[in-house]
């Protein structure tokens, strides 16, 4: 009676083993589902979080106010970007672009009547490298200075590179540029605003080639609307006129 | 500077103490192979302009430089 007990028992345990198996498993199964499940409800939580967005976008505004020179702090404060100088073309003997140098060794320069103005076509001088690779050179006040570089460009945050003649106001064009992330290249996070400015300004005042090179160029009005950038420019022009002084002339629209 | 958290702080130590220098060199070069780009703020000693430098070894970066800033790879947007 006891042995045919046991070998009950034995069958029972032998037919139920597969079964607990199974629902062991399962039930680990549901756990592992529930966890993941979790963390990517605290993964979006936190993504979606705007204090954590804020707290980096203040972070990143005082790292931006560390890097950038003080007008150029004051410019994004006030207005929302920052302007930087170009000095491709100052490179070489005169300050002459390779075209332009070739141009005046075949004897083209002299009868065209412009100087090493670079894209201005301003009149003699060149421009000056070695003055912060902004001014022509010659005596100047230095907000003039700033304004006096044959081209320029606009970094807005997370927005092409605008370039521009300060001189003229003409618009150049727009260089495509971001800043992925390609450790976490999944994720559909992006650099805080003024990291992608501080960014974009250390790109171009440490290789402005390099820059220009790796951005997608296309023609002003791509994707940042002409008279925006315009508005943008005449603001600039108010914003430098202020800070000269109250008496400095209205800059013309 | 990290996509979705901004500023992040990796490392920091006296490059002038070898036990501080290997773990910042090691730092700077595991964040290159991640292809971030680094660059060190400095300032132009004739104009006193501020501009960036884009240094790709630990060697390049200048000496007395206070902090080197990575941030990711320019790509045509």
């Amino acid at each position: 009676m006891l042995l045919a007990l046991l070998v009950l028992m034995l069958l029972a345990a032998a037919l139920a083993a597969p079964i607990a198996l199974r629902a062991a498993r399962s039930r680990r199964d549901r756990r592992s589902r529930r966890d993941r499940r979790a963390r990517r409800r605290a993964e979006r939580r936190e993504l979606r979080d705007p204090g954590r967005e804020r707290r980096a976008e203040q972070r990143a505004r005082e790292l931006l106010r560390s890097c950038v020179n003080d007008e150029e702090w004051s410019m994004y404060r006030d207005l929302g970007f920052i302007r930087v100088a170009g000095h491709l073309h100052a490179e070489g003997p005169g300050g002459l672009s390779a075209s332009r140098r070739r141009f005046r060794s075949r004897g083209g320069g002299g009868a065209a009547g412009q100087g090493a103005g670079g894209l201005t076509g301003q009149g003699a001088g060149g421009l000056s490298p070695s003055a912060g690779g902004l001014a022509r050179s010659g005596a100047r006040g230095a907000p003039d200075r700033d304004r006096e570089c044959a081209y320029a460009y606009l970094i807005y945050p997370h927005k092409p590179i605008v370039a521009y003649v300060p001189r003229t106001g003409r618009l150049l064009s727009e260089y495509c540029v971001e800043f992925p992330d390609l450790v976490d290249a999944i994720s559909d996070t992006r650099l805080p605003d003024s990291d992608d400015v501080l960014a974009k300004w250390m790109a171009l005042t440490a290789d402005e080639r390099r820059l220009i090179s790796d951005a997608n160029m296309h023609l002003p009005g791509r994707q940042i609307d002409p008279a925006r950038v315009r508005r943008d420019l005449w603001r600039l022009r108010e914003w430098e006129r202020l800070r000269r002084g109250p008496d400095a002339p209205v800059a013309p629209r | 500077m990290k996509p979705g958290h901004g500023e992040v702080l990796l490392a920091e130590g006296d490059p002038r103490l070898s036990e501080d220098a290997e773990t910042l060199i090691a730092e700077f070069r595991r964040q290159l192979d991640e292809g971030m780009w680094a660059a060190v703020p400095t300032t132009r000693p004739g104009s006193g302009r501020r501009e960036a430098l884009l240094v790709k070894a630990y060697n390049d970066i200048p000496e007395g430089a206070d902090r080197v800033i990575f941030f990711p790879r320019a790509a045509g947007g």
